[in-house]
C-alpha cells in the first residue's frame, strides 16, 4: 500500500486564496480590479497562450502563472470545441449608450446629500451592481448588451446608522432599495425587476466591513455585515481566530449575503452552516430595526425571528451587524483523498461516514467526469521524480487494483484539529473507505480538489471565449435517493440538450459536497458547446429548468444554499405549500408594506 | 417549461404500414439445427451482464420492501419473521423463471418444425422509419423494456421468444398464469425458456403480492431482461381485445415514478392469427364446456391440429412508448418523496387513472396494428345473413366493406393483384370448417347433420359455428366500434339533435365499456372520432346542431347497426332474465348456467334468433355492466355471493338499449 500522505504538513490557512492581502477590493470602485463581465479579479484568468498552451494568469492563486498542458486536449475533446478555429470573444467594454438613463428621485437625492452618505449614478457603478453571476447575466455583459433595468444610483453607507437613514428616506420618498453585498448571487437575486418604475437604489454594504469587537470569553465576534469572507477570515486570523465559514465564494461574498441566502460553508461539519454560526442579527427594515435583546446561545421564544431574516434574500431589509461564533485557528490541518472504483461505492462510503458521524471538516466526492477534469488542470510536473511517482500511482490504481479509469471517482478530505486527533480521525475515515473499496490517494490530490473549487469559477469565462456555456446548480437529497437523483438528472440533461438541438454532447458532472445525518448536498456542473444554436442562453435555461424539475421529482430540494432569487421562484409554492408561502407573504406584508425592498426575490 | 413533444412517439395514425418479412422463409431454406445452435449474443440493458437466477432471488428476498412486508405480516399473524421469510422463499421458488439458453435453443429447433407445418407464413413488420428491431434494440440498451403483446393463443409467448431469438434480441421473462405449471414437463420447459408463474388470484395475500411485485421490479431495475406480460390478463376467447388489467402495469411503472429508473419503455405488439389453433375450443368453452385443464397429455392430443392449415401469422412490433413522456404533466412524482420508497402504498387516484389510461392506450395501439384478413370482412357479412347469401352478393358486399373498413383505418391484408373472386374463394377454402358453399349460396355450417340430434344439440352445434364465425367478426370490431355505437345512437335517439345523439352514445359507451375497448373518460373524444369517420365516409352530415344520415349512408348505418345487433339483443336478454326469472337467492355461480338456459328456451321457442347471447363472455360482460351501473348488486350471504336485482333499473336499462325509452329517463330511473 502506498503511503502518499503524511509527508507534507500544510499550514497555509487559506490555501488557494489571495496570497497578497491588501484591501484594494474594499474601495467603492472595486470594479476597477474586478472583471466587469466575468468572475473574479481582472488579472486572473485562464487563456490559451501563443504556444496554444493553457495558463492561468496573475499572481493571486497557487495555480497562477502555471502552464496546464492537458487542459486544451480535455477541453477540445470534451466539448468538441476548437481553440484555434472557433472563438467567441467578449465585447471589450460596455456600451454606455445601451444603458437606460438614471431615473432619479430628486427629493430623495436632496435628503440623501444632506446626510453626507456617498452615492453615485455613474454608468459603470450602476451596471456593476445590476447583476450576479448567472449565465444569462454574464452572457449579456459579454455581448455588450447590458440589462433592461439597472439601479438608478448606488449608495455606500458606512455603518448601521447610515443604513437606518437611507431606509427612512427610502420610505419617505418611496424609492426601491436593493441591498448589494458581494455580488456573487447565482439566482438572479440582484437583477432589477424590469417593471419597477420607482427609482432603484443599490445599497452597497462594502464600507461596513469592520470587526466591531471580539469576545474571547464567549468566543463570539460582532461584525459589520458588509465584510467580505476572506477579509473576515484574515482579520480574525491575526488574533488567532477563525469563523470556519468557508463557502466556495468566500473571496468575494459578504457576511450579509450569507445571512440573506442561508449560506453553507465547506467546513460546516466542524463549524456549522451560517444558521448555526449566527448568534445575533441586527437588521434594518422599513418598520424599523429588528434585533434580539440578548445573545443567549439558544432561546425558546416562539419561532426564531432570525429565521425570517436568514434566507430572506433582501426582501425584508438590510442586515447591518451580526454576532458570530469564532473558534481558535486549528493547530493542524491535513488534506487527503480516496479513490473509489465507482461513484456508487463512493456514495456508500460517504453515507457510512455520515452514519458514524465522523465526517472530516470537509468531505467531497467527485464523479468520474470531475476526476478527469481535475486531471486536465494538473500543472506541468516540476520534476521527473514526481512524474514517475504519479505514473506509478496510476498504474497501481488502474492495473493492479483493476479500477476502470472511466469509472473511478475521488473523494477529497480536509481534517482539522489537534495533530493527535486529526491522525486518529484520519485513520478512522480511511478504514471506512477501505471497506467500500476506497484507496488512499494522497494529500496532493485532495489539496488540488480544493484549489479547483476557487479557480473553477474562472473556467466558465474561458469556455465562453470558445462557444461553451457552463453553469452549476445544487440540491440536497435524502441518502437513499442520491444515486438515483444523480443518474436521472444527468440523463435528463443529456436528453434535453439533444431534444433542443445542442449539436455536441454536453458535459454533466456532479459531486456530493456535504454530508448530513439524513442526506447530502449534491452539486452539478453542466456545460455544452453552443455552436449552431440561435439562442444558447435560452436553450441553457430550458435545460436547467428541466433539470430542476427532475431534481424535485427525484426527491431533491429546490436549493441547498444558493437560494431562490428569481430563478426558482416558480417552484416555491410546490416546495413549501400554499400555506407556507402565505406565511412568508404575510411577514413581508407586515415588515415592508410598500415593497421598499423591491427586488422581488423568493415570493 | 418542458416541451410536451419531448420524448413523444410518432403519431400511430401516420405510420406507414409497409412490408412484412416472412421469418419462416429462411427457415424453409436452411438448416433448423444450425439455426438452433447459432451464435446468439443479444444487446443488453446498458451492456450489463445479467445476474444469475439465484442471485436475483436473493436480491428479492433481501430487498427492503420484502423485509418490511415480512415484518408486517409477522406482526399481524404472530408468526416468527423467519417462518414468513421461509414462506416468501417458497413463493419465490414457485414463481421464478430459470432462463436457460439450451432450452431456448431446443424450442428454436422444435418450434421451427411445428411452425413450418402449421403456418404458411409468420410475418414480422419490416421497415418503418428504420426497422422496429433497431428501435427495440436501442430501447433495450437504454431503458428497461416491457413487451406487451396481444393475447389470443397459447402460442403467443413462445412465438414472441422465438421471434426475439431470430432477431438476436434479448429474450424476455414472461409473466404466465399458474395453470401452465400443472403441465409437469412443459411447465418446467417454459420456466427454462423464461416464463415465471403467478397465481391467478391472490387478492388479499400481502406476502404474495410483495414477493411478486418485488421480483418484477428487481428484474426491471437491474435490466435483467425485457419483461413481457399480457395486458389483457388472459387469452381472449372471442378474439376481441379484453379490457386491460392494470395490476402488473402498475408494478412496472412504479420504479419510474419513484425515480429508481430514468424511464421505462412499453412496446405494444399485435399478433394476428389468420386462424387460431384454439378456434373451436374457444367456442365450446364459451358455451359452457369447461376448458380442459392444461396438461401435457392434452397438448399431445392436440397434435391432431398439426395436420391442419392455419394460414399465416402477422406480428407487428409497435414503436416503444416512453412512460416518462406519457406521464409528463399527468403524474406528479414529488408525491413519492414523502414516504420511504420500500414501503408499499396504494397508488394515488392520479396515478391510478394515468395507469388505466395508459393501459387502454396500449391496447388500442395493439388493436390498430392487428392485421385483418379478407375473411374477417366476410364473416361480418355472413353473421348478418345467417340464412346464407349468394356468393356473388357476398363478394360484392365484401368489396364494399373493404372500402368502408379502409376509410376507417383498418389494417387490411388484402392480396394485391388477385381477382376479388379468388380472394373470396380462397378464404372460404381456408375456413371450410365454418362455412359451406352449395349451389352458389354461402352459409355457415350447422355442425354435423348426420344422426338424430335433440333440438338442444342442434342449437348447440349451430351456436358453435356462430360463435366461431363471430370470433372473426370480432377482429374488426375495433375499427367500427365508435361509428357503430354512433349509428345505434342515431337510430335510438328521439331526434337528430347532436346533444341527444351524444347522450345516447354516451349511455351505450357506459353500457358496453366491459365489452369493447372504450376508455372511461374518453367518451367525448370517441364521439368526435365516430362523427369524423362517418362524415368522412359520406354517411352522415352535421347540419347546425343536427346529425343527419345521408341517402348513401343508409346502407353503412344499417351495416353498423347490424354489427352491434347481437350485443344489444344479448344485453337485453340478460336484463330480461333478471326481470322475469331471477330469484332472490341467485348466486353469482348460478348466474351463467341460468342465463344460458333462459336464452336456450327463448331460442327454442322461436322468440330469439341471437345465438351470441349463449356466450358466457357476453353474459359476464353484461353482468359487469349491470353491477357497474348499480342495477344489480352483490350481497354476501354466509360464504356465498348472491345477486340482488333492482328490477326497475334493469327494466329501464333494457328499454333504453332497445331504443324504447329515451336515454335521459333511463339515467333518472337508475338514480
Amino acid at each position: 500500500m502506498f503511503v502518499c500522505y503524511g509527508v507534507l504538513v500544510m499550514l497555509h490557512p487559506n490555501i488557494g486564496l489571495l496570497l497578497n492581502g491588501f484591501n484594494e477590493h474594499l474601495l467603492p470602485t472595486r470594479q476597477e480590479i474586478m472583471k466587469w463581465n466575468g468572475w473574479g479579479y481582472s488579472d486572473s484568468k485562464f487563456l490559451f497562450n501563443k504556444k496554444g498552451q493553457a495558463e492561468f494568469t496573475g499572481k493571486r492563486y497557487r495555480l497562477s502563472g502555471m502552464i496546464l498542458p492537458s487542459l486544451q486536449d480535455w477541453f477540445e475533446n470534451t466539448f468538441g470545441a476548437s481553440v484555434k478555429q472557433h472563438k467567441s470573444p467578449a465585447t471589450p467594454s460596455l456600451n454606455a449608450g445601451a444603458l437606460p438613463p438614471a431615473n432619479l428621485n430628486e427629493a430623495f437625492l436632496q435628503d440623501l446629500t444632506a446626510t453626507g452618505i456617498p452615492f453615485s449614478h455613474e454608468a459603470d457603478d450602476r451596471v456593476f451592481r445590476a447583476h450576479g453571476h448567472c449565465l444569462h447575466e454574464i452572457f449579456a455583459l459579454r455581448e455588450g448588451r447590458g440589462f433592461q433595468r439597472v439601479p438608478d444610483m448606488v449608495t455606500w453607507p458606512n455603518c448601521h446608522n447610515d443604513v437606518v437613514k437611507i431606509v427612512e428616506l427610502a420610505c419617505k420618498h418611496n424609492v426601491c432599495v436593493i441591498p448589494y453585498g458581494g455580488g456573487t448571487s447565482v439566482t438572479g437575486a440582484l437583477e432589477c425587476p424590469p417593471e419597477e418604475m420607482r427609482c432603484i437604489v443599490s445599497l452597497d454594504t462594502s464600507q461596513m466591513n469592520r470587526i466591531l469587537w471580539i469576545d474571547e470569553k464567549n468566543l463570539v465576534a460582532r461584525i459589520e455585515a458588509g465584510i467580505i469572507g476572506q477579509d473576515l477570515e484574515r482579520l480574525l486570523n491575526e488574533g488567532g481566530y477563525c469563523t470556519g465559514h468557508e463557502p466556495d465564494s468566500m473571496e468575494f461574498s459578504s457576511l450579509g449575503g450569507w445571512v440573506a441566502t442561508r449560506a453553507s460553508g465547506m467546513k460546516k461539519n466542524v463549524y456549522g452552516n451560517i444558521e448555526d454560526l449566527v448568534v445575533h442579527i441586527k437588521v434594518v427594515t422599513p418598520r424599523g430595526v429588528m434585533e434580539k435583546s440578548c445573545q443567549g446561545p439558544r432561546m425558546s421564544t416562539g419561532p426564531d425571528v432570525h429565521h425570517f431574516i436568514l434566507g430572506s434574500e433582501g426582501t425584508l431589509g438590510v442586515v447591518t451587524e451580526v454576532t458570530m461564533k469564532i473558534r481558535p485557528i486549528p493547530e493542524y490541518r491535513k488534506y487527503g483523498s480516496v479513490v473509489f472504483p465507482n461513484f456508487e461505492a463512493g456514495v456508500a462510503c460517504l453515507r457510512e461516514v455520515a452514519k458514524q458521524r465522523c465526517a472530516p471538516a470537509s468531505i467531497r466526492l467527485m464523479d468520474n467526469e470531475q476526476f478527469q477534469f481535475g486531471h486536465a488542470l494538473k500543472p506541468q510536473v516540476s520534476s521527473i521524480f514526481t512524474s514517475f511517482v504519479e505514473g506509478l500511482k496510476k498504474f497501481y490504481i488502474t492495473k493492479f487494483k483493476g479500477f476502470d479509469p472511466h469509472q473511478l471517482c475521488v473523494a477529497t478530505l480536509l481534517f482539522e484539529g489537534d495533530r493527535e486527533r486529526v491522525l486518529q480521525h484520519e485513520k478512522q475515515v480511511y478504514d471506512i473507505a477501505a471497506k467500500f473499496g476506497g484507496l488512499a490517494a494522497g494529500e496532493d490530490n485532495g489539496q488540488r480538489g480544493y484549489i479547483l473549487t476557487f479557480v473553477i469559477a474562472y473556467l466558465r469565462d474561458l469556455g465562453l471565449d470558445y462557444y461553451v456555456v457552463a453553469e452549476s446548480f445544487e440540491t440536497s437529497v435524502p441518502w437513499d435517493r442520491v444515486l438515483d437523483l444523480c443518474r436521472n438528472v444527468k440523463e435528463r440533461i443529456i436528453r434535453e440538450c439533444k431534444e433542443r438541438g445542442v449539436q455536441f454532447q454536453p458535459l454533466t458532472s456532479c459531486r456530493v459536497t456535504q454530508t448530513y445525518d439524513a442526506g447530502a448536498c449534491v452539486y452539478f456542473y453542466f456545460a455544452f458547446n453552443y455552436r449552431g444554436l440561435a439562442d444558447p442562453v435560452h436553450t441553457y435555461e430550458q435545460v436547467e429548468h428541466a433539470a430542476r424539475d427532475e431534481i424535485l421529482a427525484n426527491g431533491g430540494s429546490l436549493s441547498h444554499h444558493h437560494g431562490v432569487g428569481k430563478l426558482r421562484k416558480e417552484w416555491m409554492k410546490e416546495s413549501i405549500s400554499d400555506v407556507g408561502l402565505g406565511m412568508l407573504r404575510s411577514v413581508k406584508e407586515y415588515v415592508d408594506p410598500d415593497n421598499i425592498f423591491g427586488n422581488r426575490n423568493l415570493l | 417549461m418542458a416541451s410536451t413533444t419531448l420524448y413523444s412517439q410518432r403519431d400511430p395514425m401516420l405510420k406507414k404500414r409497409d412490408d412484412f418479412e416472412d421469418i419462416l422463409e429462411e427457415r424453409r431454406n436452411s438448416s433448423d439445427l444450425k439455426y438452433a445452435v447459432r451464435c446468439y449474443a443479444p444487446v443488453l440493458y446498458k451492456g450489463l451482464t445479467p445476474c444469475k437466477a439465484n442471485m436475483l432471488k436473493s436480491m428479492v428476498l433481501q430487498s427492503d420492501h420484502l423485509r418490511y412486508v415480512i415484518n408486517q405480516v409477522s406482526q399481524e399473524s404472530g408468526e416468527a419473521p423467519d417462518i414468513i421469510h421461509e414462506e416468501a422463499s417458497v413463493i419465490l421458488e414457485e414463481m421464478a423463471h430459470r432462463l436457460k439458453i439450451s432450452t431456448v435453443r431446443f424450442f428454436a429447433f422444435t418450434l421451427t418444425k411445428a411452425f413450418k407445418t402449421l403456418f404458411q407464413h409468420i410475418c414480422v413488420n419490416e421497415e418503418e422509419y428504420g426497422s422496429w428491431y433497431i428501435n427495440l434494440q436501442q430501447a433495450i440498451q437504454e431503458h428497461p423494456v416491457v413487451l406487451l403483446p396481444s393475447h389470443r393463443s397459447y402460442m403467443d409467448f413462445l412465438l414472441m421468444s422465438y421471434i426475439l431469438y431470430t432477431y438476436d434480441l434479448a429474450l424476455p421473462v414472461i409473466a404466465a398464469g399458474m395453470d401452465f405449471m400443472g403441465m409437469k414437463f412443459i411447465g418446467e420447459m417454459l420456466r427454462m425458456s423464461g416464463a415465471f408463474f403467478i397465481r391467478r388470484s391472490f387478492g388479499g395475500d400481502k406476502l404474495y403480492w410483495a414477493v411478486f411485485s418485488e421480483y418484477v421490479k428487481t428484474m426491471l431495475r437491474n435490466g435483467f431482461a425485457p419483461i413481457e406480460f399480457f395486458l389483457e390478463g388472459t387469452r381472449s376467447r372471442t378474439c376481441k381485445s379484453l379490457t386491460p388489467k392494470i395490476g402488473l402495469l402498475n408494478i412496472v411503472m412504479e420504479p419510474f415514478f419513484k425515480g429508481e429508473v430514468f424511464d421505462v419503455h412499453l412496446v405494444p405488439i399485435s399478433i394476428s392469427y389468420e386462424r387460431i389453433l384454439e378456434e373451436s375450443l374457444y367456442a365450446r368453452e364459451l358455451l359452457g364446456v369447461p376448458k380442459p385443464k392444461e396438461s401435457t397429455s392434452g397438448l399431445l392430443k392436440a397434435r391432431r391440429i398439426l395436420s391442419e392449415n392455419y394460414g399465416s401469422i402477422h406480428v407487428y412490433f409497435g414503436q416503444p412508448v416512453s412512460i416518462r413522456s406519457l406521464a409528463q404533466d399527468k403524474v406528479n412524482r414529488c408525491k413519492y418523496n414523502l414516504v420511504p420508497r420500500h414501503i408499499p402504498r396504494k397508488p394515488t387516484k392520479e396515478t391510478q387513472s394515468f395507469v388505466t389510461d395508459t393501459a387502454y392506450r396500449i391496447v388500442r395501439l395493439q388493436e390498430d396494428s392487428m392485421v385483418l384478413k379478407p375473411w374477417v370482412l366476410m364473416a361480418s357479412i355472413l353473421l348478418q345473413n345467417l340464412e346464407g347469401l349468394e356468393l356473388s352478393l357476398l363478394t360484392e358486399q365484401t368489396l364494399w366493406l373493404r372500402g368502408l373498413a379502409q376509410s376507417c383505418g383498418a389494417f387490411l391484408d388484402w392480396p394485391d393483384h388477385t381477382p376479388s373472386a379468388k380472394v373470396v374463394s380462397s378464404s372460404l377454402a381456408l375456413h371450410r370448417g365454418l362455412v359451406c358453399v352449395s349451389g352458389g349460396r354461402v352459409s355457415l355450417v350447422l355442425g354435423e347433420p348426420q344422426g338424430l340430434v335433440t333440438p338442444e344439440e342442434a342449437l348447440f352445434n349451430r351456436a358453435v359455428s356462430v360463435l366461431s364465425c363471430a370470433s372473426y367478426r370480432n377482429q374488426i370490431l375495433h375499427v367500427f366500434i365508435r361509428p357503430a355505437i354512433l349509428a345505434v345512437a342515431i337510430h335510438n335517439a328521439a331526434s337528430s339533435k347532436k346533444d341527444e345523439v351524444f347522450n345516447c352514445f354516451s349511455f351505450l359507451c357506459k353500457m358496453f365499456s366491459d365489452e369493447f375497448i372504450l376508455c372511461p373518460g374518453d367518451t367525448v373524444q370517441d364521439f368526435e372520432e365516430a362523427c369524423y369517420l362517418l362524415v368522412k365516409s359520406g354517411s352522415v352530415q352535421t347540419l347546425q346542431q343536427n346529425i343527419v344520415v345521408t341517402d348513401r349512408g343508409q346502407s353503412t348505418l344499417s351495416f353498423l347497426n347490424g354489427l352491434l345487433e347481437s350485443f344489444l339483443q344479448g344485453y337485453q336478454v340478460v336484463c330480461q332474465y333478471f326481470c322475469e326469472e331471477a330469484c332472490d337467492s341467485l348466486t353469482e355461480k348460478q348466474y351463467i348456467p341460468a342465463v344460458r338456459s333462459f336464452a336456450v328456451k327463448l331460442i327454442l321457442a322461436g322468440n330469439l334468433r341471437c345465438y351470441e347471447v349463449l356466450s358466457s363472455d357476453m353474459q359476464k360482460n353484461a353482468l359487469a355492466a349491470l353491477l357497474r351501473l348499480g342495477a344489480v348488486s352483490k350481497v354476501k350471504v354466509a360464504d356465498q355471493v348472491t345477486l340482488k336485482v333492482n328490477k326497475l333499473a334493469v327494466n329501464s336499462l333494457e328499454d333504453t338499449l332497445g331504443g324504447r325509452l329515451p336515454t335521459q329517463k333511463a339515467v333518472l330511473a337508475r338514480l
